[in-house]
């Protein structure tokens, strides 16, 4: 039987930055926290030397053991669903610091349209405008009162960055300046700006200058050598919670990591959550570490089947739309966001393709958003245009002309000629949510323990094909102003489906925040509606996925639910906001 | 296996350590008849590069024999050869640089096979799986056994069209019977053949293109063609360079701290 | 961590060879978080030894497989390090554990099946602190061996800053032998099993890594063999297993035993 171990003020799941960020704020205000990590435990010794790009990028050595737990999938609800069986389909985190350990720093805020992307909408084009099996709405919060979070978080982890000339405001600059520049961003924000639109450095958690953050942490200037993406930094060169907030958090005195910790199940007597149980992987001893407040902080998968699992909240059901759990799941699927665009070969120009950093590139937010007029388009929201200097590793680029064959002589020949003479601009498209797209328990897969794997559901809709294709209309304009001699596509098929891949990490949704508990889990605090000392953070939280990267806002709600959870351990308990009911749906 | 042959299509030839390179000379040293039971297995493959000759193991010979060069996972040399040859047409040896069996890509799929990715250690393994011509990844079998399936498909497909092994067929025939598994018009056990052939594709390019700690891209030989540099610490003083730098690449080997 | 005159330097391959000059071009300031893992480690094997006069003969000698495919932290590496050579020391016979690359060789089996116990029975209850024979321990543990090798070796590197203050690696060969003879009489204090079967798992392993065939990446030049008049691979003893004397063979190896092409 579980053994019950000596309560706290708080437990978490999760080491990634939600958990990393609330175990440094509720620590700070001295209150005792313990986080129960599933994977080994990780510091930067563990990342030294670790330039191995088989290890990391092919073999995915840092993300998550599929034999023990994984999702099934499947692109239309008449069909079975298949279980991602390979990390080669997926990346999803694991270990001390989670994704945010092996993530490429990429540090974007979201738009002021994305919080209120409903009224918005309704207000510029009508309610007519809106697709038939869209759910977007209103998130219940508006981009002014979650900006000095964004602010903070921007602090906290260093971003070097330079100012979006059509951006949001900002309450502050950057604290750090851009990264540096190639000749290869120069030629691509040189041919944004001839087009008219708005090119600058993408915003970035790599460090243009070393920095210490207002807790004090250090973090070191990045030094180029592009094993960034899908690896630890080798040189504490880049913002993550292992190298910010965990140490934040573990200098404090009151914290406590345990590694190995396998969350099972949220202990709860029907309206209070207990504590959480969980099993320790190395010997199998099951225990439960009750808490005054829980909070769920894994990825959108991990946050979903434990409340499914521990029976919080009532199931999605996308026949009847009652229920909450599971609903507006949404993300980056790779078909039709991340790895679209234009590819561009150089017959005379030659780049240093091989070195770079996570987050070096250029991009821009003309498409972005409501940054179109969407009056005569047949979608809505739009896309980021990105041109990224990630540090073209061997293994994973091998790219050829299109009609070069797959293999042999002149497979080899072109690719070993254009492998430093080939640049990929890319459309990273929003995807909206959609009544058919959402999560729920799989009827046949089990994990290890026995229990049902989380099963996704993901049904493209007219418009987000449609989102995506304009997206690759526009990368191959700029492709073609940089000057490539060959020009490929990388397009979206009119029948595009979903194509079972969790490459890109950005998942969101289904656990959503809003004001009306009939169609969001949580509040703006990430306190679920129906057990008020539960915080669900991350992903899990948004209603929907905006065009740009999602773990910046991830950081900023993660500042503001520990605010929350601050206030909630010093008062008397209750919701911390009173719930809305929306007038009609 | 045809011994003097092994020039005709780019065999890289490692056997140069001063070990017997003749088979004749081994049985007749040890005494063995020829013909009998030698003409199956013994023959078949296991002795050539053994030699007798005590004295003509020299002292430095395991120093530049690369260790890695001996198979884990392939138990038939049979299998092997047909690995070569077909990593060898996917990858092959030109003016720009060596091709598979030079980089040692089928020893770097022979140490992959009888690791963790050969036996999918970390994959979900629960059925059902698909069992209709499934993909590599919802197959009941592992990488290993898919791997022995269609190399011997492979073979047997070349048995039937040509009449010959794979390993012995011409360039052109290699190539048809590569393409027919690649469009999926062959049928094999345990797995479709198109993903069969891009399982064997990426191993080969990932042979070619890992760190040598793997088994693989031999001397670094395939970075240097690809004008990659390797585990370079910072590229911090030179990325903004207009020109293309040249550089030396390091291995790991090189770059991790050594005790 | 003062290893730095143990450091071979196998080549320059172009890179950098000073760690100052490394850290001035980048802007790395000294000190700082830097202290910990920046200089801890990382640029000591393209550091310091640029003089060393046989750098040029290692860059052929040094085997490939000298790279870690297992152990992320150079740290619990040290302290296998040191392990292998207190139970395989080098004296006048020949190599200890060290110079065999027996590290390596465990660093390959734990990156491998046998690290995650491929082929072994994994399901419940298990009960390894029942288990009579310290032998059989390990594999009556839930945890795998890779997962066994990191709690052991780190518990033995606590358990050395405990006692002297220093890592294991650092510490004195009495001082590591003393921490050994707790390991292997079961009284150091693991999570994952009783330390004596540990010992067992990580005896075992130093002598494959002495004696296995270079292919695995340890009995490094084959002086194992030749420590042990081990011969390996040899086709045939047919016409001399009649002699009287002893015949010493030099050993073949797997590399050059099988068909090469």
């Amino acid at each position: 039987m579980a053994e019950e171990l000596e309560k706290v003020d708080a437990v978490i799941v999760g080491t990634g930055w939600a958990g990393g960020i609330a175990a440094a704020e509720l620590t700070k205000a001295g209150h005792k926290v313990v986080a129960l990590e599933r994977g080994k435990a990780q510091s930067r010794e563990d990342f030294i030397g670790a330039k191995d790009e088989l290890k990391y990028s092919i073999r995915y050595h840092m993300m998550q053991d599929l034999s023990k737990d994984t999702v099934t999938t499947r692109s239309s609800r008449k069909d079975v669903a298949r279980p991602v069986r390979n990390n080669s389909r997926a990346r999803m985190g694991n270990d001390t610091g989670g994704a945010s350990a092996h993530w490429n720093g990429v540090s974007f805020r979201w738009m002021p349209y994305d919080f209120e992307i409903y009224s918005k909408t309704v207000e510029k084009y009508g309610k007519d405008k809106i697709p038939k099996n869209s759910r977007i709405q209103d998130w219940g919060i508006t981009y002014d009162e979650i900006e000095p979070y964004y602010d903070k978080y921007e602090k906290t982890t260093g971003v070097s960055a330079e100012e979006n000339p059509i951006g949001p405001w900002r309450s502050d600059e950057y604290p750090n300046p851009r990264m540096k520049s190639t000749p290869s961003i120069d030629l691509f924000k040189k041919a944004g700006e001839s087009l008219g639109y708005h090119p600058y450095h993408l915003p970035s958690g790599n460090m243009s200058e070393q920095y210490t953050n207002p807790d004090g942490e250090t973090i070191n200037a990045c030094v180029y050598c592009a094993f960034c993406e899908e690896h630890g930094c080798d040189f504490g060169a880049k913002a993550d919670p292992i190298v910010t907030v965990l140490e934040t958090a573990n200098k404090t005195g009151n914290f406590e990591i345990r590694n190995e910790s396998t969350v099972t199940e949220v202990v709860h007597d029907g309206s209070k959550a207990t504590g959480l149980k969980y099993i320790d992987n190395l010997t199998g001893k099951e225990y439960i570490q009750p808490a005054d407040i829980v909070v769920l902080a894994g990825f959108v998968f991990t946050n979903n089947k434990l409340l499914l699992k521990s029976k919080i909240g009532e199931p999605y059901d996308p026949e009847t739309e009652t229920g909450v759990i599971g609903r507006n799941f949404t993300g980056h699927f790779s078909n039709i966001s991340t790895y679209i665009g234009a590819r561009g070969f150089f017959n005379d120009k030659k780049f240093n393709l091989a070195m770079g950093a996570g987050s070096l590139g250029a991009t821009l937010d003309d498409f972005s958003g409501d940054n179109i007029d969407h009056s005569d388009l047949d979608f809505l929201h739009g896309y980021e245009i990105r041109y990224y200097h990630l540090g073209k590793r061997p293994i994973a680029n091998n790219d050829v002309p299109e009609g070069t064959p797959a293999w042999g002589k002149e497979y080899k020949e072109k690719n070993l000629f254009y492998h430093n003479r080939n640049i990929l601009v890319r459309a990273k498209v929003a995807f909206l949510p959609n009544r058919y797209t959402y999560l729920d328990l799989d009827p046949t897969y089990k994990d290890e323990l026995g229990d049902p794997l989380l099963r996704v559901t993901v049904e493209y809709q007219e418009d987000d094909i449609k989102r995506a294709q304009h997206g690759v209309d526009t990368c191959e304009e700029i492709v073609k102003e940089m000057g490539a001699d060959i020009i490929d596509r990388v397009d979206v098929d009119d029948n595009a489906e979903f194509d079972h891949m969790f490459y890109t990490n950005h998942f969101i949704g289904g656990a959503i925040m809003g004001e009306d508990p009939k169609t969001s889990a949580v509040n703006r605090y990430s306190q679920m509606w129906d057990m008020e000392n539960l915080f669900v953070l991350g992903g899990s939280s948004f209603p929907h996925v905006s065009s740009h990267d999602p773990t910046e806002t991830i950081g900023a709600f993660a500042y503001l639910s520990s605010e929350g959870m601050i206030d909630y351990l010093k008062g008397d308990g209750g919701l911390l906001i009173e719930p809305k009911e929306k007038k009609e749906a | 296996m045809a011994d003097n042959e092994e020039n005709k299509k780019g065999k890289a030839s490692t056997n140069e350590e001063g070990v017997d390179p003749t088979r004749r000379r081994f049985i007749k040293n040890t005494g063995f008849v020829i013909g009998g039971v030698a003409g199956g297995s013994l023959l078949g493959g296991l002795f050539t590069s053994q030699g007798s000759k005590k004295d003509e193991v020299k002292e430095d010979d395991s120093a530049k024999a690369t260790p890695t060069e001996a198979r884990m996972f392939f138990e038939r040399y049979e299998d092997f050869v047909v690995l070569e040859q077909a990593t060898e047409r996917i990858l092959p040896k030109d003016d720009s640089g060596p091709g598979a069996i030079e980089l040692g890509v089928p020893y770097y799929i022979d140490k992959q096979m009888a690791g963790t990715w050969g036996i999918n250690g970390t994959d979900y393994r629960q059925g059902p799986f698909v069992t209709k011509e499934p993909t590599i990844d919802q197959s009941s079998l592992t990488r290993g056994q898919i791997m022995i399936s269609g190399i011997r498909k492979m073979n047997e497909e070349s048995k039937k069209r040509f009449d010959v092994s794979f390993d012995e067929a011409e360039e052109d025939q290699q190539i048809e019977i590569l393409t027919a598994f690649e469009s999926s018009e062959i049928k094999m056990y345990g797995a479709n053949a198109g993903s069969f052939f891009g399982l064997l594709r990426e191993l080969t390019i990932e042979g070619a293109y890992s760190d040598p700690l793997y088994g693989g891209n031999r001397d670094m030989a395939g970075w240097k063609m690809k004008e990659f540099p390797g585990a370079v610490p910072s590229y911090g003083d030179i990325i903004e360079q207009e020109e293309f730098v040249k550089k030396d690449p390091v291995s790991l080997t090189s770059y991790q701290q050594k005790s | 961590m003062a290893n730095d005159n143990k450091t071979k330097n196998p080549s320059g391959d172009g890179v950098d060879p000073t760690r100052r000059k490394f850290l001035k071009n980048t802007g790395i300031a000294l000190g700082g978080v830097a202290g910990g893992s920046l200089l801890g480690g990382l640029l000591v094997s393209q550091s310091e030894n640029k003089n060393d006069s046989s750098s040029k003969d290692d860059k052929a000698q040094a085997p490939r497989t000298r790279g870690r495919e297992f152990f992320a932290r150079y740290e619990d590496f040290l302290v296998l390090a040191a392990a292998t050579e207190l139970i395989f020391p080098k004296d006048d016979n020949g190599p200890g554990a060290i110079d065999l690359d027996v590290p390596y060789f465990i660093d390959k089996q734990l990156a491998g099946t046998w690290g995650v116990n491929d082929d072994d029975y994994r399901q419940g209850p298990f009960d390894e602190k029942k288990v009579k024979e310290a032998a059989d321990t390990a594999n009556h543990a839930r945890a795998n061996r890779g997962q066994l090798f990191i709690d052991g070796l780190r518990s033995m590197n606590a358990e050395s800053k405990k006692r002297f203050d220093v890592t294991f690696d650092e510490a004195t060969e009495e001082e590591q032998g003393e921490i050994m003879t707790d390991l292997e009489t079961g009284k150091l204090k693991m999570k994952t099993l009783p330390s004596d079967g540990f010992f067992e798992l990580l005896k075992q392993a130093t002598l494959q890594g002495a004696f296995s065939d270079p292919l695995y990446g340890g009995n490094k030049n084959m002086d194992g063999w030749r420590m042990k008049e081990f011969p390996g691979a040899r086709a045939s003893y047919a016409d001399v297993i009649e002699e009287e004397d002893f015949v010493e063979l030099e050993p073949v190896s797997l590399t050059d035993y099988q068909q090469n092409i």
